[in-house]
């Protein structure tokens, strides 16, 4: 007779740590493409989970953002090291999350771990890249320089599970912002997953907090938040009634800084992560700064 | 302290030559509106008739829009990056040429004293186009991202407080990254667009790449909602500011927002007291208080408060209010009765919240909209005039024991678009500069601008940056945009 194997039912993860849904509600997720299976319970998040990660992002926001560059990019490259440990459960995930070949798991999984190592590499240099000294016509010292834009709120892609997961968080948190992710509705194991790798780096608790459930009820909350900063709508692509004009709309009451969801028109397309990202997603969610000071004897 | 009598060295007004109304400049000529009204811009300090402006309608801003379209399409995105540059280093030089002129139209139909509109608006206008017309042909160094290449369209709202100095910040980066405008001036100050649109045709701009329609809200929202429209740019109240991000939430038309602001201007114990009461003055004095970065809270270290608060009061006994056009003028005239009666209502509102309200004594005009330079005392963080922009020559001045108390005060209010720092300790410069929450931060220094520095808010003051290489990826499309 075969075991019967222990099911886990995942949980939130928010401010470094693993609560259930404080709405007590769990959804069955299943894997994609032929032989539709039962993967795995997921809680499912509610306004008040959100509120209580954006409040655990705020909290940890001076503490990350005050960081040096140099930590920040030495914490997060100990991410990638604790997911190349976990590589063999990623690709069993992503495989199943999305119903793809084994070879293409393995490949989606290595280029989620080289995007991390690239962003994490990115800490100590973006600002030279930046920013810099201006040439004012006057006696004066004047240098811009960018800065974390503060919370910021993601959707992340509905059908990349963790690839297009990690080149949403990463540049929000290389930056020095901290985060509060939605992930995947129907395909949310990796992201679990990668809130565990999280748990068990060196990530400070609250810097990357991850709620799965329904990107409809959770996300208009996160959106007219106005202890939220920034939303990044990517993951409004292919999301079951979501509108992300709406949720653009309400984002204007205390003029988050949004960044859209791809696509040329009104229909929100799910861009390809394969390719090497350039700076737009770091920037959309850095402020810049400019500081004058008199020159004199 | 003695008192000097000045005599009147008022500047002469015949160097411009005004019409007695205007029309819309659309593709390249002043056009009469089809079905828009008209409407008359005055001087804010005599209340005299400068001249008649058209009012566009819905069917104005079409034609406008169109016209800039064409003109993107068939000329403006077709010409080199240098050649582009070239008209903008024509308009540039022509600005310096013809500066006497707009100088003195600025302040007739602005009421900013004269010496501010010729020392600061318009040479700073001129240096705005010649530092853009230089990148027009840079733009693939500007590491702007892959590919650069213009928005299209773009739909630009001014206000009324620099109204030259912010057409140039809008037109010159738009035009040096080969977009054309459709650009609106605020309709109590529509005169030096109006002459600058006479430039455009002195420096044989092709016609449709720069579109003036003068009007009011209405005319503004046409603008900014119009589907052939590709990109906003909008320096304003941060009320309309989000109005216009709701209006083009869900489509791809682009925006920037150069909002309101409540900045702290935080003079420290070991500041030099002199040099920083200059730099309060001219933080909150400078345009009579109608600038969105200006120091409205003055945040003083408590034991530093009483002799800052007196050599204060003695420096503003000295500020001369008055004609605009006299060249000894300090301050001027309020822009518009509507700006008065709110500056007037909110000192009401700090009188009747308990602060305590003084003003030099100065005689002032019998006709025009005028307010006496004013100071508050005694403010705790949740008066009114701590909180919201007042926009004229009204000062709150609250204290502080510790750095920390600086800080959290001066962050404490949902604008973040600038701050000022007075002390002579250089660590304790670049930590308050860290921990402010601002886009420009001035230290032992106040208002300044250049082309080459970014511009712009965090927070409810806006978003995107004016100036340098910042101002320019504002108005440029990269890599795989749509």
């Amino acid at each position: 007779m075969s075991r019967v194997d222990v099911r886990k039912t995942y949980k939130l993860f928010i401010g470094g740590k693993f609560p259930r849904s404080e709405s007590g509600r769990s959804y069955e997720v299943f894997s994609a493409g032929r032989g539709r299976r039962f993967l795995a319970n997921a809680a499912q998040g509610s306004r008040k989970d959100a509120r209580d990660a954006v409040r655990a992002a705020r909290a940890a926001l001076p503490g990350w953002a005050g960081a040096t560059a140099y930590n920040r990019g030495q914490v997060l490259y100990r991410v990638a090291e604790v997911m190349e440990s976990r590589r063999t459960q990623f690709v069993a995930e992503v495989q199943a999350a999305e119903g793809v070949t084994a070879a293409r798991a393995e490949a989606t999984v290595s280029a989620a771990i080289d995007r991390w190592v690239w962003y994490a590499g990115w800490s100590d240099k973006y600002a030279q890249v930046l920013g810099g000294l201006n040439p004012v016509a006057g006696p004066y010292f004047d240098i811009s320089a960018p800065e974390p834009t503060g919370v910021v709120a993601a959707l992340a892609p509905q059908r990349s599970s963790l690839l297009g997961l990690v080149s949403v968080v990463a540049p929000i948190v290389v930056a020095g912002n901290t985060a509060v992710v939605l992930a995947s509705e129907e395909r949310p194991v990796p992201a679990i997953t990668l809130a565990e790798a999280l748990a068990t780096s060196d990530v400070p608790g609250g810097v990357i907090n991850l709620i799965t459930g329904r990107t409809a009820e959770v996300a208009p909350w996160l959106a007219s938040h106005l202890d939220v900063n920034a939303i990044d709508l990517t993951g409004a692509a292919d999301a079951q009634d979501v509108s992300w004009g709406e949720l653009e709309a309400a984002a204007a009451e205390n003029l988050k800084r949004v960044l859209r969801p791809a696509g040329s028109d009104e229909q929100a397309v799910e861009p390809d992560f394969a390719p090497v990202p350039g700076l737009h997603r770091l920037e959309a969610f850095l402020e810049t700064k400019t500081v004058w000071h008199p020159k004199g004897r | 302290m003695p008192t000097f009598e000045y005599a009147p060295a008022p500047e002469s007004r015949s160097v411009v030559d005004l019409a007695s109304s205007y029309g819309l400049f659309i593709d390249g000529e002043f056009r009469d509106s089809d079905g828009g009204s008209v409407f008359k811009s005055i001087s804010p300090a005599t209340e005299e008739v400068l001249a008649e402006v058209t009012e566009a309608s819905a069917a104005d801003v079409d034609r406008a829009v169109a016209a800039a379209r064409r003109a993107y399409e068939r000329t403006w995105s077709r010409l080199s990056g240098t050649d582009r540059g070239k008209y903008l280093f024509r308009i540039a030089r022509i600005l310096q040429e013809r500066s006497r002129e707009f100088a003195v139209l600025e302040s007739l139909d602005n009421g900013k004293p004269i010496r501010e509109s010729r020392d600061v608006d318009v040479p700073m206008a001129a240096a705005w186009f010649f530092y853009h017309a230089g990148w027009a042909d840079k733009l693939e160094f500007a590491s702007l991202g892959e590919n650069p290449r213009p928005h299209g369209v773009v739909g630009q709202v001014i206000p009324w407080n620099f109204p030259l100095l912010m057409l140039a910040w809008k037109i010159a980066p738009a035009l040096a990254t080969g977009n054309t405008v459709v650009l609106k001036p605020a309709e109590t100050t529509p005169l030096t667009a109006l002459l600058f649109a006479e430039v455009c045709q002195q420096a044989e701009l092709p016609p449709g790449v720069v579109n003036i329609v003068t009007g009011a809200g209405a005319t503004g929202q046409a603008i900014v909602e119009h589907g052939g429209v590709d990109k906003v740019a909008f320096t304003g109240s941060t009320a309309v500011g989000k109005q216009i991000a709701r209006s083009i939430a869900g489509t791809r038309t682009k925006a920037t927002l150069e909002l309101g602001g409540k900045a702290a201007n935080i003079v420290f114990d070991d500041a030099p007291v002199d040099q920083a009461v200059e730099g309060i003055v001219n933080g909150i004095f400078f345009n009579q208080g109608h600038v969105c970065c200006a120091g409205s809270r003055l945040l003083v270290q408590e034991s530093v408060a009483e002799e800052v608060e007196e050599r204060l009061k003695r420096r503003l006994a000295t500020l001369r209010v008055g004609d605009p056009l006299d060249k000894n003028t300090d301050v001027g005239a309020i822009n518009s009765r509507a700006q008065l009666d709110r500056i007037t209502e909110l000192v009401e509102v700090g009188e009747a919240e308990g602060a305590t309200r003084w003003s030099p004594e100065c005689e002032l005009p019998a006709n025009g909209f005028w307010f006496r330079p004013t100071v508050f005392t005694g403010v705790s963080q949740t008066h009114r005039i701590a909180q919201e922009e007042i926009f004229g020559p009204v000062l709150s001045v609250l204290t502080f024991r510790t750095p920390q108390e600086a800080v959290a005060k001066a962050n404490n209010t949902p604008y973040g678009l600038s701050a000022g720092i007075w002390t002579d300790k250089g660590s304790r410069i670049l930590w308050m500069a860290d921990q402010l929450r601002a886009g420009v931060v001035w230290a032992n220094t106040f208002n300044k601008f250049d082309p080459t520095s970014p511009f712009g808010g965090y927070k409810e003051s806006g978003y995107g940056r004016e100036g340098g290489r910042h101002g320019l990826g504002a108005y440029v499309r990269t890599g795989a945009d749509g």
